[in-house]
């Protein structure tokens, strides 16, 4: 399997570790029921079959926390794009 | 030693080339280019194998990777294997192999009692035969079935080759080097395209080494090596020979198994026997040919049964003539050639028994010819002597010969196919299955795709090869292909030979049979994954090459299905096998992962320590001052050492992360329980980190070296999974924070110094100008200075041991002098390296926690660090840590254990009860986590975590292990053994 590191380019799965599903937010901490959002946060996901966008880290690369987005029917991967806002803008 | 089989002259052999090689114990000759089949066919060996179930003689089959009979065992010693096809080895000279699964001998096997006992051994005998009595099962079954089962036997001793790992991109990959895979590497090749063309065997050209065909105006053997030769001059092509795709995986990766030196006795020096890569291809060409299909009928197996196109190839390819009287039998064309062949060579062709009533071929001259005829049984036993047919008007005769030859049709290689889920779909007019959607990026040209014909597979070929290049932004033309000599294909397979005596083999290598799987048909394993379990068919090393679809199309017929209906098990990697040698490649023992050394590492070896690994770091375990002392002895000469004088403790291997940037604060606010923002310059503070579901992940502290300048430290253990967390906090979390960080680990050496005169050590290195006293430098401070008159240094006063400690870090390089420095300086105080042990024995005694408590399921409260959670503001793991489950008053808690003997070795993960209470889930009040012997008590001492143990400080109860078997008394203590006021890390 491979990845496409938008920083690296495209480098063997091994080089990443994989975390999880992409695009949660982690909850406001003041919020009145913060500790069920905190709970739905760390443990609910959405697992879906098709199409995800899942957070993977160029671990033994540039380091970069990238967004890949990932078919897991089929295992097709159709893009990616670093995690960070800033890293993003700074790249374009 | 006369090679009586083999043909006067022809074949790829070299003749000026006599290889002697030992088949059991005995002598004989070939020549080079022959494979090992091929040599003992040379020598008439016929018997080479014992079946697998019934010990039944087996002889050679075919000519390939797809061999089910002919395995052996190759080699000795160390180089032993077991399990090899000898129609693959390729000889050489003094080459050893010994047949398997026989004894006392391959001639006589008393394993043959089994064929007796054949009604036992149907379908599912394991199932039935071995259900009752249920005790029965591990005395007796198991180790009987242990005993029968497998094949050859595994090697004793330790590989002494050495193999490696590799990996290749291109642009096309062609898999397989015949007639199409040869024509697809041309047509990509000359657009420039980079070509990899993988072969399983030694030479290029497939089937045309092995039949005697015409393309254009050359010989198929011409036009194979011209075209090899065209190939091997352009410099984007690479050719690799003894190369097994074996697997094809997601986004064009494809594991290749060379065997490097297979083909000789021991691999030249520095050169690995086997390679296995990774390539890389945008592009992929599957052109893997096909295996030609075995006859189910009576006795199918004995020795000189053999498939037509492997006979072909033997007489062909290796100048042997595998039997001598052969009789034909076929439900296809192809066979014809085979008795052109075979006549040629000086063989004789008992008969053409065609099953094809309406065969419109005719035989050559003065050949018996029975058309609509079946061989319904061979006679013989070591060897065939003589087949029962059948005529078309029912009559039986029995025909005297010493071989048979079967054709029946082909079944497309489409293995890789398959491998991301394709299923292969039945195709009634080639009567085969061809590939269904293959893996993204690959196309099946030539017989891989049930395009049999030479002409058509060269088509294919080239058109495919051209147009992959092509996709890749390449200018690629299809080669027009020059005209073939004709060839008739017509066939149609018989599944198999009704009313015969004898049994009709499916799967030679499981000895599974045609009633076994109407047996399973009958007992409902219908489904064809079910049947394939519950008969074995298919599941050998072999995978049912020969033997599947053959089961398949009986399946059918006793379920009335058709072959659309009943479909196809799953081909999965590896196309063959591959041994687990060539997939660790080098990574074995001390290699299995890297090592990482301490910067004292070599001056700890000339100390004589002792290692020991923790994670991927070797680190000094004690320093026992002659060989005879212990660990227990030597820890405590440096822990009392330590206590009393001073001791140095290289602590290089704990993280760091340098973090820079105006938010480093805020940052540290957020991922540790504590707040850091409010930190002066040239302070340390201990930080408690967890994760985002509250328990601790790690602990360390973290130093501000200027404004923006912080370093922060994380367990040894922790350092990998720290970093990344930290990564997707900013990256992921936090983005818009001005803060960079990067890991420093390796590029600071860092040493800790401890014990009353641990100042006065120090200030023989540091250079002048700094003050060291206890006002200037007082605990927790640190700072950048220089020791040793200029080198840079960081200083910080900080302690694990609980004693005057400083912990110095300078550049790595450094590391090796600072450490001999350090022992220099403190002689003159009685100063003693110490190690892991005296490390962890002071921690334990001071009660602070390390790695057997930071293990994942303890909260800040657990470890009764509450307090080093601020109250004040969030930090991650914070609302998770503080879930009602967490707060249960109930929650075991951390504190120190002492047992009522101070002899007692108590040990880490007993249990705590009650006294008198019963070893239950229910009366579980905790367990150990740590243990050491402290010198300062002379007790051992522990910390655990207790049910209510802070209320219960001073009563005894019962730490259990019922691993080690031991129990002992223990007292509930306040975790701090030693020194408790603190009073001497402040001096």
């Amino acid at each position: 399997m491979r990845i496409p590191c938008p920083f690296c380019g495209p480098r063997d799965s091994q080089e990443f570790s994989f975390l999880g599903q992409a695009g949660l937010k982690r909850p406001d901490p003041a919020a009145p029921d913060a500790q069920k959002q905190f709970h739905d946060y760390v443990h609910i996901r959405d697992n879906k079959a098709g199409m995800t966008k899942e957070l993977w880290l160029h671990a033994n690369g540039c380091r970069s926390w990238i967004v890949v987005e990932r078919n897991t029917l089929t295992h097709e991967v159709t893009g990616s794009e670093f995690a960070s806002p800033m890293t993003k803008e700074a790249a374009q | 030693m006369s090679q009586l089989h083999r043909i006067a002259s022809g074949g790829l052999i070299n003749r000026t080339k006599p290889l002697s090689f030992k088949f059991d114990g005995k002598s004989y000759q070939g020549f080079e280019g022959d494979t090992l089949a091929s040599a003992l066919l040379a020598n008439n060996v016929q018997l080479v194998a014992r079946s697998f179930k019934y010990h039944r003689p087996r002889g050679i089959l075919t000519a390939g990777s797809e061999e089910p009979n002919a395995l052996v065992e190759l080699r000795s010693g160390a180089r032993h294997e077991p399990n090899v096809r000898s129609t693959v080895a390729e000889l050489y000279d003094g080459l050893v192999a010994q047949s398997q699964n026989r004894w006392p001998s391959l001639g006589f096997d008393l394993g043959a009692v089994n064929s007796l006992l054949s009604p036992f051994f149907a379908a599912g005998f394991y199932y039935k035969t071995f259900m009752w009595p249920a005790a029965f099962w591990e005395k007796v079954y198991e180790p009987l079935i242990r005993r029968a089962a497998g094949l050859g036997k595994p090697p004793l001793h330790d590989d002494v080759d050495g193999y490696e790992k590799a990996f290749a991109h291109c642009d096309v990959l062609v898999i397989g080097a015949g007639p199409a895979g040869l024509s697809a590497a041309l047509a990509a090749a000359r657009s420039g395209a980079r070509v990899i063309l993988a072969d399983e065997g030694p030479l290029l050209g497939g089937r045309l080494l092995s039949d005697k065909r015409v393309i254009g105006n050359q010989s198929g053997l011409d036009w194979v090596r011209a075209t090899e030769a065209e190939l091997a001059s352009l410099p984007n092509v690479r050719l690799m020979p003894r190369t097994t795709i074996f697997g094809a995986y997601d986004h064009g990766v494809y594991g290749a198994l060379e065997r490097v030196n297979d083909h000789v006795a021991t691999p030249p020096a520095y050169e690995p026997r086997q390679r296995a890569y990774r390539i890389y291809a945008k592009r992929a060409v599957l052109a893997a040919g096909a295996i030609e299909r075995p006859h189910v009928f009576g006795n199918n197996d004995r020795p000189g049964v053999m498939l037509g196109s492997a006979m072909r190839t033997y007489i062909n390819r290796y100048a042997v003539l595998p039997t001598k009287r052969v009789a034909i039998f076929t439900s296809s064309d192809e066979a014809y050639a085979t008795a052109q062949d075979l006549i040629a060579a000086g063989g004789s062709v008992q008969a053409i028994i065609d099953t094809r009533a309406d065969a419109t071929i005719s035989a050559p001259k003065d050949i018996p010819h029975f058309k609509g005829a079946q061989i319904l049984n061979a006679h013989g036993n070591k060897q065939v002597q003589g087949v029962e047919i059948k005529l078309a008007d029912g009559t039986i005769r029995i025909l005297d010969c010493d071989g048979v030859a079967m054709s029946n049709g082909w079944n497309p290689a489409v293995h890789l196919t398959c491998h991301q889920g394709g299923r292969p779909v039945w195709d009634e007019k080639v009567n085969a299955f061809l590939p269904g959607t293959p893996p993204p990026g690959m196309s099946v040209a030539g017989a891989a795709q049930g395009h049999f014909g030479l002409k058509e597979t060269l088509v294919d070929g080239s058109q495919l090869g051209a147009a992959a290049a092509d996709e890749l932004g390449f200018k690629a033309q299809a080669i027009a292909p020059p005209d073939t000599d004709p060839e008739s294909l017509a066939h149609k397979p018989l599944w198999r030979v009704k009313s015969s005596s004898g049994k009709c083999f499916v799967d030679f290598q499981h000895d599974v049979t045609d009633t076994d799987i109407e047996l399973a048909n009958r007992e409902g394993f219908r489904s064809v994954e079910h049947m394939k379990r519950y008969t074995t068919l298919g599941m050998a090393t072999d995978q049912g090459k020969t033997a599947n679809i053959s089961g398949l199309a009986i399946l059918g017929e006793a379920s009335g299905r058709t072959m659309a209906e009943v479909g196809t098990t799953i081909f999965r990697p590896p196309y063959t096998p591959v041994s687990l040698g060539a997939l660790a490649g080098h990574h074995v023992h001390k290699n299995f992962r890297p090592t990482r050394l301490t910067p004292s590492h070599q001056w700890a070896e000339e100390q004589g320590a002792v290692f020991m690994e923790t994670g991927l770091w070797m680190r000094a375990q004690f320093f026992p001052k002659k060989k005879s002392e212990g660990w227990l002895e030597a820890m405590s000469r440096e822990v009392e050492i330590t206590r009393s004088k001073v001791g140095v403790c290289d602590v290089s291997t704990l993280g760091k992360i340098d973090f820079q940037g105006k938010d480093v604060g805020t940052f540290l606010d957020r991922v540790y329980t504590g707040t850091f923002s409010t930190l002066a310059v040239g302070k340390v503070r201990y930080g408690l980190m967890m994760r985002e579901d509250g328990f601790v992940q790690d602990d360390g502290t973290t130093a501000r070296l200027s404004e923006h300048h912080w370093l922060m430290t994380t367990t040894t253990a922790g350092a990998g999974k720290v970093m990344a967390h930290l990564e997707f906090c900013h990256q992921v979390l936090w983005p818009e924070l001005d803060i960079a960080f990067t890991s420093v680990t390796e590029q600071w050496a860092q040493y800790s110094i401890a014990g009353p005169h641990a100042r006065d050590v120090l200030k023989k290195l540091v250079d002048v100008q700094h003050d060291m006293s206890n006002d200037a430098f007082p605990y927790m401070a640190c700072g950048a200075i220089t020791i040793c008159n200029g080198i840079p240094a960081r200083l910080f006063r900080i302690s694990f041991s609980g004693e005057l400690a400083y912990e110095i870090g300078v550049p790595n390089r450094y590391g090796d002098a600072l450490v001999r420095a350090i022992m220099k300086a403190g002689e003159e105080f009685g100063i003693t390296p110490y190690g892991l042990e005296a490390l962890s024995t002071m921690r334990i005694e001071k009660g602070h926690v390390a790695g057997g408590e930071l293990n994942g399921q303890t909260t800040p409260r657990d470890l009764g660090l509450i307090k080093m959670v601020s109250q004040k503001k969030d930090c991650i793991g914070k609302h998770m840590s503080e879930r009602p489950a967490m707060l249960e008053p109930d929650r075991p808690i951390f504190v120190g254990l002492k047992p009522k003997n101070p002899n007692a070795k108590i040990t880490g993960g007993a249990h705590f009860l009650d006294k008198g209470a019963k070893p239950s889930l229910e009366n579980d009040l905790g367990h150990m986590m740590s243990v050491a012997y402290s010198p300062m008590l002379k007790s051992w001492i522990g910390l655990g975590l207790v049910k209510r143990g802070r209320e219960r400080i001073g009563d005894t109860i019962r730490a259990v292990d019922f691993v080690r078997g031991t129990e002992f008394d223990v007292e509930i203590c306040d975790p701090v053994f030693f020194d408790p006021e603190g009073a001497r890390l402040r001096a």
